[in-house]
């Protein structure tokens, strides 16, 4: 397995690591790891197993944060070595903007939308408790 | 006269020795940060189309709700596809990394081919919901569904654009370093599609047939 590695071209390679490939092993693994997170969570779903909306929810979640990890480490090779490590720092920090956007903005519209109901701007003030 | 010749022979091979190692570097390392650090970007574009699409996602207008739009069949079919596609592309990349032309290229083909049905399917499944009237002026939820499930599927339409180059790179000049490099930054741009794909699957689709 390791063989792929020791045969890597010296163009390409000149600088050390470079992410985007990696061992057969590596692909392996990685697709065995996704196909079964894929099936678990349409499985949850389709079945409903749980009998629970939020708990299945959580899991589809979950599930989904660890399957996005296993395609970064196996399939994109994500590692602190490539590029000495800011290929990783700018992952972190997507990772950082991604949450805050998409959390924040959540956050934000959901307390608008449930203060801000149609028949609230009639002229009386919403007071949040 | 001698003497010039002289330092010219003590500077020039150092020269060029310096200049082909950052050559090297520009075309290996540099290239695949700056490409890594464009998918990063790409990454926030699909942030806000997520972010988009979860505030909109219970703004039906009276229209259809996931539940009864959503095909999960459908959706499973084409998370199969690009995940298997994924493989694939992780396949030729192996090939490539042993020079086997052929391989590689054959690899590459089934990629493509893979991508190709899978927006196939999802052109299917956007022809159904129009069909049925639930269009992207239907309601806010549909507005955010097709902007970010589209906006996927145009990235993938780019990746089988960038496969068929490829195919026709190699075929002319082989895997030569800069072919590899291409490949490589190919490679990074499939995996992050499907990537992509696990949130689209995961939270437009699934999630959505929980509300």
């Amino acid at each position: 397995m390791s063989s792929a590695d020791t045969h890597l071209d010296p163009a390409v390679h000149a600088h050390g690591e470079t992410q985007g490939h990696g061992s057969k092993r590596s692909y392996l693994v990685g697709f065995g790891l996704s196909a079964v997170l894929t099936a678990i969570p349409f499985w949850l779903v389709m079945a409903d197993p749980l009998g629970n909306a939020g708990l299945t929810a959580a899991a589809v979640i979950v599930i989904a944060v660890l399957q996005i990890l296993v395609h970064t480490f196996c399939f994109l090779h994500l590692n602190t070595q490539a590029e000495g490590g800011w290929t990783m720092i700018a992952y972190i920090f997507t990772g950082v903007i991604l949450l805050l956007t998409i959390g924040g903005s959540l956050w934000i519209m959901y307390h608008l939308n449930s203060n801000m109901m149609p028949g609230m701007m009639t002229g009386q003030t919403s007071y949040a408790p | 006269m001698a003497q010039l010749e002289q330092a010219q022979a003590a500077v020039d091979p150092t020269f060029h020795l310096v200049e082909a190692d950052d050559h090297d570097h520009e075309t290996g390392g540099a290239t695949l940060l700056g490409f890594w650090i464009y998918l990063m970007s790409d990454a926030l574009i699909f942030a806000a189309l997520f972010a988009t699409f979860g505030v909109l996602s219970t703004s039906y207008a009276g229209g259809p709700s996931p539940r009864e739009i959503f095909e999960l069949p459908l959706v499973a079919l084409n998370t199969a596809i690009l995940l298997v596609s994924s493989i694939t592309y992780g396949f030729a990349m192996l090939a490539m990394e042993r020079g086997a032309v052929r391989t590689t290229q054959a690899w590459l083909a089934v990629t493509g081919l893979l991508g190709a049905s899978f927006v196939g399917i999802e052109l299917f499944e956007f022809g159904a919901l129009i069909a049925e009237g639930a269009t992207p002026q239907r309601s806010g939820f549909l507005s955010g569904f097709f902007t970010l499930v589209g906006t996927h599927g145009l990235h993938v339409t780019v990746g089988i654009i960038w496969i068929v180059v490829m195919l026709v790179q190699i075929g002319q000049r082989g895997l030569i370093p800069a072919n590899k490099r291409r490949l490589l930054c190919l490679s990074m741009f499939w995996h992050f599609l499907d990537v992509v794909w696990i949130g689209v699957f995961s939270f437009v689709y699934l999630l959505g047939m929980l509300r």
